[in-house]
């Protein structure tokens, strides 16, 4: 990217930046203005707005100044909590549900001599199916009668029918279990590409000294996919951190705030009550949300690029 | 570059985070003062500059010959006024969609809201101030003045127009009744009769006895016309107009404690505890449930748009028990965007006196409405309570006699004893908080056996109460 220059002294910034336009750089420049224009107008002009909004009570047509008020209503209101344990339960089922089975799933399939194609795609199905389709077909199957789809399906081996997501502590693991599906596919296309960097000669020398499939894979191939491993972990964690789209359309939070996550608690202050919600609140935890993200998403820097260094 | 790299990234994990919240400020509806001055300014616009306005039309999934029937009706009008037109989009009011329209400011010029509403929303300055307009109307001064008080302020001054009033009806499918062995023509009358009629149907049809709506506020909703009916209030005004929060009153109590009954010993409720108003109607509407509460105008939604067979339909009215006890009643208002030209305002009405109001008072006019509905075998002679006068009711009813195609003796339990019901308006502050809060209430009595009413009742008043106080 850097602008070659024959120059060995420093050069003023007028010089540089003439320089730079004359080699092409103002064109980039004008190529780059739209999407400055647009990340702009569609991204950090929303994130300034809504900093300015955390501290305001507005319902849109009226706004005053309440200083640090939302966050201090915010942080005493007793579904927060709620909100934010949930949002764990979620994370942590997604963890130990959701992540090892990408990673079975593209060893198994790794191994798999014929037909590879075939089962990637029957893997990477289900990231192509449109998530709200997805929700409402899994919501169908997840009929609580004893004639729903899956009720009848564990009929068939003797186990009585399930409330799935009508119970309180059914409901979140029920919509990990979907989640899980939607989204496994993206994964192991991932850990599969990662498998193939791995050198086949560790394989073999490891075979010669007579490892089985799994010593194979606990000492050769989850070494190797060390770095891929904890890049797909923090994304997960950010990405449950932020998750949404189940709880709303599966439950809309429920059975009594079973399912209820820190983001939509946020749309819930923003949009329940149909006249103008608490937008104060909403954007003082999307501030706050945003933030614990953003402090994750730079140990996650430090932590990457550390290992790049070493 | 590196570091470019983090701060874009960063910066775009925070922006999933906040960007659904960040609604701009600059779309949000103007104060009331500048509709004021439209309406001021729009007796000299002329009436026959072209405008065209955008109004809703039907709920979402309505079927063909309804469209066809309220093409027809928009043909109509543009003949009568040939230099506006009109352009519709499907609509259905849900709290949620609302509030992201109104912060979003895609209301179309003329929208519908519920008259649980209307009010905070004038308060607001959120609607427009059609005084004028509305005075021109020859019926202007023969509303039903608690009907039209929902829609005006302390001056007097019009925001909008009832269109419809509704009371709460208990909703039963006729052919689950016969299927159970039970008479649909004698429809229960008491809670006890409903809880008796729900288990039968359940044992004997594996469908769902009764329903009851417990998300997206409609839990509340219709806790709340569970504990009108038994004598209960969610909130009492003392002299001074000050509000308290009762939500753990005896009545709302027994509901609960009915409700537990019948999930817990009767298990005559069905699997699905968090339907609303749309889902439940769907259930209903496929014949999947015996029994549930709501609108009594709920008929139309059923035949249009779940494609219930209109023979299977029968309504009643609420069973009412206790002292004070009174059916919850509301309705529908015709709003104009705030936002909307002094022109597009003026013509906004015309369209609302014609689709809406026209029949209700005119016989022509009625007789129109009535024969352009029953040529598309749409419903004509629904469930409904007087915007005006009973008597303009009842002789409105007589002008469309020919056209009547809802089955008049499936809806007659609930025609023949709405009008010796007391008509309660829903609780006044905070409405649709309170609604939510109870949703989480009914909820947990449907999905937990041991739910602790008391306790969540309490919540529910400590809740709302500091959000009542926080205006004060």
């Amino acid at each position: 990217m850097a602008i070659q220059t024959t120059e060995s002294q420093p050069t003023s910034l007028v010089r540089r930046t003439r320089l730079k336009l004359s080699n092409g750089g103002f064109s980039t420049f004008i190529f780059f203005i739209p999407l400055i224009v647009i990340f702009g107008v569609f991204s950090w002009w929303p994130i300034i707005q809504s900093g300015i909004m955390s501290f305001q009570e507005t319902n849109l047509v009226t706004t005053s100044w309440v200083g640090f008020d939302n966050f201090y209503q915010v942080l005493n209101d007793p579904l927060l909590w709620k909100a934010i344990k949930n949002t764990i339960y979620f994370a942590v089922l997604a963890l130990i549900f959701g992540y090892p089975v990408p990673l079975i799933a593209a060893v198994l399939m790794s191994e798999v001599r014929r037909a590879k194609g075939f089962f990637t795609v029957l893997a990477y199905l289900p990231v192509v199916v449109p998530p709200v389709v997805a929700v409402l077909l899994w919501k169908f199957f997840y009929d609580a009668s004893p004639t729903g789809v899956f009720n009848t399906i564990l009929g068939w081996v003797g186990i009585p029918p399930q409330p799935w997501i009508q119970d309180q502590a059914t409901a979140m693991p029920s919509l990990v279990l979907a989640a899980t599906w939607a989204a496994a596919g993206g994964t192991i296309i991932i850990y599969l590409a990662a498998l193939t960097s791995v050198p086949p000669d560790l394989y073999d020398a490891a075979e010669v000294d007579g490892a089985g499939i799994w010593r194979k894979v606990w000492h050769v191939t989850m070494p190797q996919l060390r770095n891929v491993l904890f890049i797909t972990l923090i994304l997960q964690i950010i990405g449950t951190a932020q998750v949404f789209l189940e709880p709303f359309l599966f439950t809309g939070g429920g059975p009594a705030n079973a399912t209820l996550t820190v983001l939509l608690l946020i749309y819930r202050y923003a949009f329940q009550n149909s006249l103008g919600g608490d937008y104060g609140a909403a954007t003082a935890l999307s501030t706050m949300l945003a933030i614990f993200l953003a402090l994750m998403s730079i140990g996650y820097f430090k932590l990457t690029s550390r290992w790049s260094d070493s | 570059m590196k570091s470019l790299n983090k701060v874009v990234t960063v910066g775009a994990v925070a922006a999933l985070a906040v960007t659904m919240t960040a609604c701009s400020s600059d779309d949000s509806p103007e104060p009331s003062t500048s509709a004021t001055d439209a309406t001021t300014s729009s007796a000299t616009a002329d009436a026959m500059e072209p405008v065209t306005i955008k109004v809703v039309s039907l709920i979402p999934g309505s079927d063909q010959a309804a469209f066809d029937a309220f093409d027809a009706q928009v043909a109509q009008f543009e003949g009568l006024y040939p230099n506006i037109t009109v352009e519709s989009e499907e609509y259905e009011w849900t709290g949620p969609t609302f509030a992201a329209q109104l912060a979003g400011g895609t209301l179309p010029d003329v929208y519908t809201i519920p008259f649980t509403d209307g009010l905070t929303l004038l308060a607001n300055g959120q609607l427009a101030n059609i005084t004028s307009q509305v005075s021109e109307l020859p019926y202007a001064n023969d509303f039903n003045p608690n009907v039209l008080a929902q829609v005006q302020d302390a001056n007097g001054d019009v925001f909008g127009l009832p269109t419809a009033a509704y009371g709460s009806a208990l909703h039963y499918n006729r052919a689950l009744f016969t299927e159970a062995g039970l008479d649909p023509d004698q429809p229960p009358t008491t809670w006890d009769e409903v809880r008796e009629d729900a288990k039968a149907i359940s044992d004997k049809t594996g469908n769902t006895g009764f329903a009851q709506m417990a998300a997206s506020n409609t839990g509340g909703w219709q806790l709340t016309v569970a504990t009108y009916a038994r004598g209960g209030r969610m909130q009492t005004e003392d002299a001074d107009g000050k509000i308290a929060v009762t939500a753990d009153n005896d009545a709302t109590k027994a509901a609960l404690d009915y409700f537990h009954q019948l999930r817990w010993e009767d298990d005559s409720m069905g699997s699905d505890f968090l339907l609303d108003w749309g889902t439940i109607n769907q259930a209903f509407g496929a014949g999947q449930v015996g029994m549930y509460t709501s609108g009594s105008d709920i008929y139309t939604n059923l035949i249009q748009a779940q494609g219930m067979n209109p023979d299977d339909y029968g309504a009643t009215v609420i069973p009412l028990e206790g002292d004070d006890s009174g059916t919850l009643g509301g309705g529908t208002i015709a709003a104009v965007n705030v936002k909307a030209s002094p022109e597009v305002q003026n013509a906004a009405v015309k369209w609302i006196d014609f689709y809406y109001m026209q029949k209700l008072v005119d016989q022509d006019a009625a007789v129109l409405d009535a024969k352009t509905l029953s040529e598309s075998d749409q419903a004509v002679g629904v469930p409904a309570l007087p915007i005006f006068s009973k008597e303009l009711f009842d002789q409105s009813r007589e002008w469309v006699a020919d056209y009547i195609n809802v089955d008049q003796d499936h809806v007659s339990y609930f025609n023949d004893a709405i009008f010796d019901q007391a008509v309660v308006p829903e609780p006044k502050a905070h409405t649709q908080e309170l609604y939510a809060a109870l949703d989480t209430v009914v909820q947990s009595v449907l999905t937990d056996e041991n739910a602790d009413t008391d306790a969540l009742l309490k919540d529910v008043n400590v809740q709302i109460q500091a959000l009542i106080d926080a205006d004060a």
